[in-house]
């Protein structure tokens, strides 16, 4: 184990202060690292051994029941054909691209909304806020799921008003469209985030925009969103993140169809670990996953000096 | 004219916010009140409030018909793992915050820089070799793979969260308390501890909602209906629903987000707090 040493042990000083003080030193980390005990054995063998092992498990075929064994890159090489991980990366870009701007968007303009200043306003933040809260849950994606049935409100509301609603879980578009709802219904957190950015904008900005003429709209634009521009950042990459991994909605309301269209990566990931117990093949699969979301992150972080602002 | 003027504004920023509001909430009032409408009529009736209040759902769907596993036990399941896993998670990110916040050690600097690596590390890559491992060790089938974890902090959110916490605590204190001949765990447990009861409810919170909603954990490794827990018997109750039975598996769920939303009315401040953290740290 590494010592710290930097300020003890290499100051010039007599020979038994330089003693006392690694003694000193060595009970310091020593004490520390009581306290990283637990930490530190999660880390070793839930993370970071767990990681290790996933990527030893990639390369094998693996059933649970007899040993694991070696097929070099065969998994890789099947996973290029099938149909299915194909199917699952077109669902889960789909619903990425569209549910996490349309998030960040409709989080941003309920947040400036309910950063005003009105009576009850606390009352309406929390009451917006309640499906982030409880949309995760199997309970609420049942209830999602019978909002949108053949003969639920959604299609009876449609009705009232002289249109005929479709068969929307019958229908891949539909489908799609049932699970992005159920993930934009979930803004809060975002709008929490926001609301938390809104309040550190120094007032003088707009003060002064005003004084020089600028529009409400402009001053949204070039002072709102520039001083914002951080926390979009942070949200877009937490919320790529986290659509990402989507599972409980989608194996509630879908199960992946109609017809693989909604067959989320996760999704598909836990058919071929839990229900084929192909655990090489899924091992194989969550690294590609690994390595998407990295490029992911990674190709918002390139963005951003183009378009994030820092300099507050 | 130009009295009216901003009480007109007024009223339309009140419309909208009610508007929002309602068609936010609309999901979550069908279903509490479909809860409570007589089967034939959830589906039948365009009314958002029953014209008939009905508790059979609630009894049928607690005893869930004829089969054997009732709703009792898989609520106490989802409690007992909850109130465990709040357990574990203070106790882990208490004593990591407090080294990686107060205590100087080597190689600090990199083993944080690591622990916040893991924060963007998807769950799913560790759960297969996690899945494996306690299979080998015979765990399937036991609430330990999903309370264990939680004891060696394996959520770099929580630790993040205390050492924030524990770095605005001024370091007078600390000083105070070895002259006063504390050792470092006494300088621990007797202030600073409790100093972050604030980080330590945010901790309990999200521990408590996210295991309560915690769903692809739970269906991987408990597989014996005897110890469902909440989303499990809701997922089973969806997947072998007959004809007749939305009334009580939406009553079910009402009584399944019932948890979250009273946790939510005590503890809506310090969550709000939580949250504005985690986009803090960006």
């Amino acid at each position: 184990m590494n010592l710290n040493l930097e300020d003890s042990v290499l100051t010039p000083s007599s020979g038994v202060d330089t003693k006392v003080q690694f003694k000193k030193a060595l009970r310091r980390n020593l004490t520390a690292y009581g306290f990283l005990t637990p930490w530190l054995i999660g880390m070793l063998f839930l993370t970071v051994g767990a990681m290790l092992f996933t990527f030893y498990l990639a390369f094998t075929n693996y059933d649970l029941i007899s040993r694991p064994q070696w097929i070099g890159i065969s998994n890789f090489g099947r996973i290029i054909h099938d149909i299915n991980f194909w199917a699952s990366i077109r669902a889960t870009l789909i619903y990425v691209v569209i549910s996490v701007p349309a998030r960040i968007v409709v989080s941003l303009l309920i947040a400036l909304l309910v950063a005003k200043d009105a009576r009850g306003i606390g009352i309406y933040r929390s009451l917006i806020y309640l499906p982030s809260l409880l949309g995760g849950s199997v309970g609420i994606s049942i209830g999602w799921q019978r909002l949108f049935s053949e003969n639920g409100p959604i299609n009876s509301l449609l009705h009232v008003i002289g249109l005929k609603g479709p068969s929307w879980l019958g229908d891949p578009r539909g489908a799609m469209l049932v699970l992005i709802l159920l993930s934009v219904w979930q803004f809060g957190s975002e709008m929490v985030i926001f609301l938390a950015g809104l309040k550190q904008i120094p007032k003088f900005l707009y003060e002064s925009a005003k004084i020089d003429g600028a529009s409400v709209t402009q001053s949204f634009f070039h002072i709102t969103l520039p001083m914002l521009s951080p926390i979009i950042f942070f949200n877009l990459v937490m919320g790529t993140i986290s659509s990402f991994m989507v599972f409980t909605q989608v194996y509630i309301i879908t199960e992946g169809g109609p017809m693989n269209s909604t067959l989320f990566y996760v999704l598909y990931l836990y058919q071929q670990a839990f229900q084929f117990l192909h655990m090489g093949y899924a091992a194989a699969l969550s690294i590609i996953l690994l390595v998407i979301i990295a490029a992911c992150s990674g190709f918002l972080f390139l963005t951003n000096k183009y378009w994030v602002n820092y300099d507050v | 004219m130009i009295l009216y003027k901003p009480l007109l504004r007024k009223v339309g920023t009140h419309l909208t916010l009610i508007i929002v509001t309602l068609i936010m909430i609309y999901p979550i009032l069908w279903l509490f009140f479909s809860s409570f409408k007589p089967e034939n009529l959830i589906f039948s009736t365009g009314n958002l409030l029953p014209e008939k209040w009905t508790l059979q759902n609630y009894v049928d769907g607690f005893s869930n018909g004829q089969s054997a596993q009732s709703f009792g036990p898989m609520f106490l399941h989802s409690l007992v793992i909850s109130a465990v896993v709040v357990v574990g998670s203070l106790f882990s990110s208490s004593l990591t915050g407090f080294a990686f916040g107060r205590l100087k050690f080597s190689p600090r600097r990199f083993l944080f820089a690591f622990m916040l690596g893991t924060m963007m590390l998807p769950a799913q890559v560790v759960l297969i070799p996690q899945y494996i491992f306690f299979h080998k060790i015979g765990f399937i089938n036991t609430f330990l793979p999903l309370m264990l974890p939680s004891f060696f902090g394996t959520v770099p959110f929580f630790i993040y969260l205390m050492v924030q916490f524990i770095r605005g605590i001024p370091q007078d204190l600390d000083e105070a308390a070895y002259i006063d001949g504390c050792n470092t765990f006494r300088l621990f447990l007797s202030v600073i501890l409790p100093l972050t009861k604030p980080a330590l409810i945010v901790i309990s919170i999200f521990s408590f909602y996210w295991t309560w909603n915690d769903f692809f954990g739970q269906l991987i490794f408990l597989t014996n209906p005897h110890l469902f827990t909440i989303p499990l018997g809701l997922s089973m109750f969806l997947t072998n629903i007959g004809q007749s039975e939305w009334g009580n598996l939406f009553a079910m769920s009402i009584l399944s987000v019932i948890p979250v939303f009273i946790v939510f009315l005590i503890f809506q401040r310090h969550l709000v707090e939580g949250i504005a953290t985690q986009g803090r740290k960006g």
